[in-house]
């Protein structure tokens, strides 16, 4: 039977739609205390003396730690994108010295319900000199920790991506188009908040956290080395994930002190964040300023590229590194050929909430700025922009093409791609001629409505390896075991449809494991859109073991055994889906609302294990896409207090401000790198959405050029109507 | 302020006796005292929805009313949406809508839009698409851009007026 390429419904569902999943919160154990932070009320200053008495006074509370009661606990450990110079700038899991954002946590308290911990935190009193913060990126770099760490500047990194002969390029240039553009600062925002519950066994001696997500198994490695354990002591179990996007499941200060506490209270420990914290202490994301200078020909062909980034990189470098910037400058280029490149990344830190990765982490930004030059070009040429973009496409001819750069540890080469094909698919679709004369008509009688189009190249699939072992039992029950992590993507419908297309058995017979360093020796998670490509490869090659040993082996000898078998997938590129993202916005000019009448997602992700899966994948994106091209952003005041804390203030799409996503998945461009020919989907869908709502936005305002800026708040939209009144 | 009163919630046509601070909100009531963990807590502030149960047939953020409110209440949650049925589960049709549109990703959400809607739905079955659009934008989620929740609800809508 064929599973692969079949829109089948997910194995997840049942549990969770019966209220019978279980998420972090959900769990308990017998005497578990309950953990809550005290977090700084200050953006920038000196911690001078914490007083705890009056919370330890606190019937309930059993125990307050401040940094001088975890001092042995190094600081967090850089995962990815570590340069040299920036281990100075870790975050230590309790403040030590200074607090560097509003949210940094100061104390810890540990009490005997949830509700107890929370009134006790209130009465711990931090007495902090303040002093003044650093709250944007473009001013000049400042002294993070003046007297703990003198000498060390803000000024965290700087990153240079280039290639080719910029000067040449300059010199034959016809024209050169310079741009200043911005993205604000969002976070993914899953729906559950961050939590870990953690136990130690002393008759094992053993310590298992639950409530972990994305990269356990790294995790698991960072909480052992960090208290002192041997590896195989140190347990990480995920249950159901609330929705990650990049931000859950990164090692953060809570999770070690959650370990530490079990360890040394002797009992379970538990937390769970609100919302409030949650939006105080999860990576914050993107908040990049782009300047950009572009060496072109009459044709808007680029000769030469350039751009100064400026990533706000918030309080401390924490596990992302400076990833976020790296992959920023590393895909720029995006689909053009671009003969000529450099880009210089500053990555800053200032005294917002630390940064890292969510979905399309440093593609949303650059290819916002990318795309808004390519308008820019086309502008100041008097050309249309789409043939500007036609003219610079890698040909399809020209794959696998090296972009010249390296990123995550690896170059990047375009495996495979037909730029042109999926623009002329879109055009089609979109009747385009047709629906440009209906918009026209429209604007004619009065209406700011206007299109906008912007084109991606993605990344997925990220190495180096991934290991799958599939067993059957004697009652012909298949356990997939994978060192992957869920997020809520489907992981285990997608494993079993992999597996179940090469061993030809049930998918209600096949059970997947993911999420737990206790089965599996080696894993690595779920980030980058990797696991469809890297963890379904590997489920691919242990079902094809485990296929031939059933042949090998005679029927009556297996009847009464188990049979198993191991299988790797290693990579040491990833790879590239593409897309185009379109959307048709109308705006109010007396609310200075925004309605987003239409919008298409076209992307070409090789081959879909499940297409109903991946048309959910790219919907969620452009949803966020869109809320971060309009609604969302972490707004702080002069001193550092963030004015965005709530939901209220945090806005986030619901369903009467989106349209229905219109969706054109292509195959036209399997990956050669993988048996399966997949790239990555979960990133797609958000890439492209603040450049083509940017677009839309200029044509409707009749302003080309006018957004230069994400989100476009009704204020800023005010602000533009004025200019063009 | 810690004193405990003894209460009695009705859940799902059951009775639960339990004790709670009189400053205990509902969500955690159901779920840590009644062991109902169906119920979701995503913001605690009234926004999201995911806390979404039915008290006397009305939808209501249980993180926004007291346990002690509910008194005297018939309350319903997710764990009270399907059925016993002849060969096991009958999910109801709003689960079953949800599985076959792929209205969920994470599920974390799912309670709240699923007890959403049953309680708009039994409360007006004729609904217009338009008004159940603006309905479901009680509730936040992260994962799937609504459209495959508001294409579930539509389905459901339909298969529940034909029985």
């Amino acid at each position: 039977m064929k599973y692969i390429g079949v829109s089948h419904k997910r194995l997840e569902d049942r549990l969770l739609l019966t209220g019978r999943g279980r998420f972090v919160a959900d769990l308990s154990a017998p005497r578990q205390l309950h953990m809550r932070l005290v977090r700084s009320s200050v953006a920038f200053g000196r911690i001078k003396s914490i007083d705890t008495s009056e919370a330890r006074r606190l019937p309930g509370v059993v125990a307050i730690w401040t940094f001088d009661d975890i001092r042995e606990i190094p600081p967090i450990d850089i995962r990815l994108s570590k340069v040299g110079g920036l281990e100075q700038y870790r975050q230590t899991v309790l403040a030590r010295d200074y607090v560097r954002y509003v949210g940094d946590p100061v104390a810890a308290v540990f009490a005997e319900s949830a509700y107890l911990a929370e009134d006790a935190a209130e009465l711990v009193v931090c007495a902090i000199e303040d002093l003044p913060a650093c709250m944007s990126a473009l001013s000049e770099p400042g002294d993070f920790m003046p007297a703990t760490l003198p000498g060390a500047s803000t000024e965290a990194a700087v990153l240079t991506k280039a290639y080719g002969d910029l000067e040449a390029a300059y010199a034959k240039a016809h024209t050169v188009v310079e741009l200043e553009v911005a993205v604000g600062r969002h976070t993914a925002v899953p729906l559950e908040t961050r939590g870990a519950l953690a136990e130690f066994d002393p008759a094992s001696g053993i310590l298992t956290m639950q409530g972990a997500a994305k990269v356990p198994h790294y995790n698991r490695d960072q909480v052992a080395r960090m208290l002192d354990m041997p590896n195989d002591m140190v347990h990480l179990i995920q249950g159901h994930v609330g929705g990650g996007f990049g931000v859950r499941g990164e090692l953060y200060p809570e999770d070690v002190l959650v370990c530490q506490a079990a360890l040394r209270l002797k009992r379970p420990v538990k937390w769970v964040e609100d919302r409030h914290e949650h939006l105080l202490a999860a990576n914050h994301s993107r908040d990049q300023v782009h300047r950009l200078r572009a060496a072109v020909d009459e044709r808007g062909y680029i000769l030469a590229l350039e751009d100064d980034i400026y990533a706000d990189q918030g309080g401390y470098i924490r596990t992302h590194g400076v990833t976020v910037a790296d992959l920023a400058a590393a895909m720029l280029p995006g689909p053009y050929v671009v003969p000529a490149y450099r880009a210089t990344a500053h990555v800053r830190l200032t005294n917002k909430t630390p940064a890292g990765t969510y979905r399309s982490p440093g593609r949303y930004e650059s290819t916002f700025a990318r795309e808004r030059l390519m308008d820019a070009i086309a502008r100041k040429l008097g050309r249309d922009p789409i043939e500007v973009r036609r003219v610079n496409l890698i040909p399809k001819a020209s794959m696998p093409f090296d972009r010249g750069v390296d990123t995550l540890g690896t170059r990047v080469v375009y495996d495979s791609g037909d730029y042109a094909l999926l623009l002329e698919k879109l055009l089609d679709y979109l009747r385009y001629d047709q629906l440009k004369a209906e918009l026209v008509a429209r604007r004619a009688a009065g209406e700011k409505v206007g299109l906008g189009l912007a084109f991606f190249v993605e990344k997925s699939g990220l190495g180096p390896a991934d290991k799958a072992v599939i067993s059957i039992d004697a009652d012909g029950m298949v356990e997939v075991v994978t060192g992957a992590a869920s997020v809520g993507q489907g992981i285990e419908t997608v494993m079993a449809q992999i597996c179940a297309e090469t061993l030809d058995v049930p998918m209600e017979r096949i059970r997947v494991v993911h999420g737990r360093t206790d089965r599996i020796d080696y894993g690595m998670g779920a980030f980058a859109s990797r696991v469809t490509v890297m963890t379904g490869c590997a489920v691919k090659a242990a079902a094809e073991g485990l296929r031939d040993k059933l042949m090998a082996s005679p029927a009556d000898a297996r009847s009464d055994t188990a049979l198993s078998a191991e299988g790797w997938f290693r990579a040491d590129h990833m790879n590239y889906p593409y897309g185009i993202h379109a959307a048709v916005v109308r705006v109010d000019e007396d609310t200075c609302g925004i309605k987003v009448e239409r919008y298409i997602v076209a992307c070409d992700i090789g081959r879909a294990v499940n297409p109903m899966l991946v048309e959910g994948q790219f919907a969620g994106g452009a949803v966020q896409g869109i809320g971060g091209a309009l609604y969302e952003e972490f707004v702080y005041d002069e001193t550092g207090q963030p004015l965005a804390t709530t939901f209220a203030d945090y806005l986030m799409p619901t369903a009467a401000e989106v349209p229905t996503i219109e969706m054109l998945v292509t195959e036209d461009a399997p990956s050669p790198q993988n048996p399966l020919g997949v790239k990555g989907a979960g990133e797609g869908g958000i890439n492209a959405a603040g450049a083509a709502i940017a677009a839309a936005l200029d044509e409707a305002l009749g302003q080309p050029g006018a957004v230069t800026r994400l989100p476009v708040t009704p204020l800023r939209l005010h602000r533009l109507l004025a200019r063009g009144a | 302020m810690n004193a405990k009163t003894a209460i009695t919630l009705t859940v799902n046509g059951r009775r639960y006796d339990i004790a709670v601070e009189p400053r205990r909100n509902l969500a955690d009531a159901l779920r840590e005292d009644c062991g109902l963990t169906g119920t979701h807590v995503g913001c605690e502030h009234g926004v999201c929805g995911a806390c979404t149960v039915l008290v006397d047939g009305k939808p209501v953020r249980a993180c926004l009313m007291f346990a002690v409110q509910a008194r005297g209440k018939a309350i319903r949650t997710v764990e009270g949406l399907a059925t016993a049925g002849k060969s096991g589960e009958e999910l109801h049709p709003l689960q079953q809508a949800f599985w076959e549109h792929h209205g969920l990703q994470c599920g974390f959400c799912t309670p709240g839009f699923l007890m959403l809607a049953a309680g708009v739905l039994e409360a007006d079955p004729d609904i217009s698409d338009e008004e159940m659009r603006h309905v479901l934008s009680s509730n936040l989620c992260r994962c799937t851009g609504y459209q495959n929740i508001v294409k579930a609800v539509r389905a459901a809508a339909a298969q529940m007026k034909l029985k």
